[in-house]
């Protein structure tokens, strides 16, 4: 009925964090020649996230987007006001609306965060065993060269 | 069906993603993510709609068996939500114009 609109509220607020935190990324990239290695290796890690959480954001807007076309399908929300079809059908019908978007529409959201928490883990693990084979590859070609 | 669809679609734009476009040049990022995000919501709501039915698993046997009429209106729907995505994703791809088509030389 009106499941979408939670995961809809959580891309929002996604959104909006990810949104700052890359101009914050962009205003310390400006400042980046008086930086520390210590701090660059921060910022790298800084801007690795922001674009992780964007990854949150678009499963989030894909799947509001696509559910949203699927409720105007079946005729339970509408182009104009009040948009949810249940609206006019009375209190009982906006309650079950409310249990919904409690019991699904929050499932929903958490489906779609948990997959993505496994994501950035992966993510995360296949950056690391890259950095490490770089590393080990730098470490031999040093050691030909000091040969 | 409709499940069915979006997450064959899903699989076909990971597929062009990973082999032609890892770079992102034609936002088929975007693509995977609409599909994807809306593949995990339906299974979501598929669950919650066999789990709370009171018929339990006799309700089962007609959710993998439907009628004709409501596979056909699923695979519309299915098909429709594809088509839509595919339309966001040109509107996307034009708007960033990786290829420069609409920029002066």
């Amino acid at each position: 009925m009106a499941c979408f609109l939670v995961p809809g509220t959580e891309a929002i607020a996604v959104t909006a964090i990810a949104l700052i935190m890359r101009h914050s990324e962009k205003k310390k990239a400006e400042l980046g020649a008086a930086k520390s290695s210590v701090a660059d290796e921060n910022e790298k890690q800084n801007k690795g996230f922001s674009h992780k959480l964007f990854w949150l954001a678009d499963l989030l807007w894909g799947g509001v987007v696509l559910l949203a076309f699927e409720h105007l399908w079946h005729g339970e929300i509408s182009p104009v006001f009040p948009f949810l079809t249940a609206a006019r059908a009375g209190a009982d019908a906006m309650s079950e609306v409310l249990h919904e978007m409690a019991t699904v529409g929050v499932t929903m959201a958490a489906a779609v965060t948990a997959v993505w928490v496994v994501m950035v883990l992966v993510s995360n693990a296949i950056e690391k065993r890259g950095a490490a084979e770089n590393g080990a590859i730098l470490e031999t070609a040093k050691d030909r060269a000091d040969k | 069906m409709t499940l069915l669809v979006t997450a064959f679609a899903a699989v076909t734009a990971t597929a062009v993603w990973y082999f032609r476009d890892r770079d992102n040049k034609f936002k088929t990022r975007w693509l995977c993510f609409m599909y994807w995000g809306a593949s995990i919501m339906w299974t979501v709501d598929s669950i919650f709609e066999f789990a709370g039915d009171p018929n339990g698993y006799e309700h089962a046997s007609s959710v993998f068996t439907p009628s004709g009429a409501d596979m056909l209106n699923d695979l519309f729907l299915g098909l429709s939500v594809v088509a839509l995505a595919l339309v966001i994703w040109v509107v996307i791809l034009l708007v960033s114009d990786p290829e420069k088509r609409f920029r002066k030389r």
